[in-house]
């Protein structure tokens, strides 16, 4: 009986360590994508909303990105409120998967959505390589000290 | 200004409209307090949502924003939100079917589950068919001649008109499960279909910008598109919360968790 006991408790330890981790790339991927849209599109206004070149499948792309960065982003705070109601929280971990999946999101939105399905881009009448770059190496520097994060606080529970 | 309009909505649309509205008013709070002799008492946010739905239902179908809708399409993107989502939102949470329910003799309340669960509804109230229902309509509205002609026969626009509600409510009601639901769906499956269903919102959204509907002038075209789009938007935020918020009543601990 202890034997099963222990065996459903680790499984469970182990199911809420994933949802701790995809709650924050939920989450990360979500508030990118409302950070993109403030900034980008309402902000600065340098993102059209929709600027004639786009194919179908790039429009068709993009709403299905954005409709579940809307459903990431509230569903990772449940997520997240679900761990906090069950005090299985780890805030550094949680950060730092917060990171990956924003950063995650950055490299795919400037690399798939903006020059594979060319949705927009995401600034018009400007030599756009430097934005690109710069773009690019954002979501990667964020990518980065996501996965060094996580990293660390992996090497703090195991102390 | 929306130019292939030939003549106006003719008056008894939105007479016929005003009654019904009226007696949605009249006949909830009627039933509500009269089952509540028998059972426990009806809460007060249920009326407070289902007037607001009725109310919010009546704002697109008579009146000003009504008239306007005929020549102006933002105008009409607007009671279109109105009427196809936000209304929807706010009835189901009425819990109409609860209360019909509730005000039932046994039998006929019997013969009524019956029906509901017959495998007619079981296939029409799944979230797939609500989702195709509903965005499909949309797509054929928009897409097709059917704006043209609704903007020529009252019998089209009042159908149109009765389409958007139900369509809406149906879809919201299969996602949400907010009222009294037979056949109940997984979260993964509802959610999927509430990603792609509000996905081809958006898709639909973008198309109109880039190509309004016949006889639309393309200012009105793009702030009809966009007001569909961001309205769009809030809208789909208070669903999502409500949906995930469901979830996480659904599993809290302690509680018997409960496959779907």
């Amino acid at each position: 009986m202890a034997g099963k006991d222990q065996a459903k408790r680790s499984e469970d330890a182990h199911k809420l360590k994933k949802r701790n981790f995809w709650s924050g790339v939920l989450f990360g991927i979500g508030s990118m994508a409302f950070v993109d849209e403030v900034i980008f599109h309402q902000l600065l206004q340098w993102h059209h909303f929709y600027d004639l070149a786009t194919p179908q499948v790039g429009i068709f792309a993009d709403g299905l990105l954005n409709s579940f960065a809307w459903f990431a982003a509230v569903g990772g705070l449940f997520l997240f409120a679900d761990l906090r109601r069950r005090q299985a929280a780890n805030m550094r971990y949680w950060i730092a998967s917060i990171l990956i999946g924003a950063g995650a999101f950055q490299l795919f939105d400037g690399i798939i959505d903006h020059k594979v399905f060319r949705t927009h881009q995401i600034r018009y009448q400007v030599e756009l390589w430097p934005y690109d770059l710069s773009w690019n190496l954002f979501g990667a520097a964020l990518l980065i000290a996501g996965i060094i994060l996580a990293k660390s606080a992996k090497e703090r529970r195991s102390v | 200004m929306i130019h292939h309009y030939l003549g106006p909505v003719e008056p008894w649309f939105q007479l016929v409209a005003a009654l019904l509205l009226v007696w949605a008013m009249i006949f909830y709070p009627m039933l509500s307090i009269w089952t509540n002799e028998r059972y426990k008492n009806w809460p007060m946010h249920r009326y407070v949502c289902w007037f607001a739905g009725v109310i919010v239902a009546g704002a697109s179908l008579v009146g000003p924003l009504a008239n306007a809708a005929h020549t102006s399409f933002s105008a009409h993107m607007t009671g279109h939100l109105l009427l196809g989502m936000l209304a929807p939102l706010l009835l189901l949470h009425g819990k109409p079917l609860a209360l019909v329910m509730r005000a039932l003799p046994t039998n006929a309340a019997r013969r009524l589950i019956r029906l509901m669960n017959s495998r007619f509804i079981s296939f029409a109230s799944h979230p797939v068919s609500t989702a195709l229902l509903n965005f499909g309509g949309l797509f054929v509205l928009y897409r097709t001649d059917l704006f043209i002609w609704m903007h020529q026969s009252t019998w089209v626009y009042a159908l149109v008109h009765i389409h958007v509600l139900f369509a809406g409510y149906l879809f919201t009601w299969s996602i949400l499960h907010g009222d009294l639901t037979i056949h109940r769906h997984s979260f993964r499956l509802r959610a999927a279909v509430l990603i792609v269903a509000l996905a081809s919102h958006k898709v639909l959204a973008k198309l109109l910008y880039a190509m309004p509907p016949a006889g639309v002038t393309t200012s009105d075209g793009e702030m009809g598109a966009l007001i569909m789009y961001y309205g769009g938007d809030v809208i789909d935020l208070a669903l999502i919360i409500l949906f995930c918020y469901s979830w996480y009543k659904a599993t809290a601990p302690g509680r018997i968790t409960r496959a779907i």
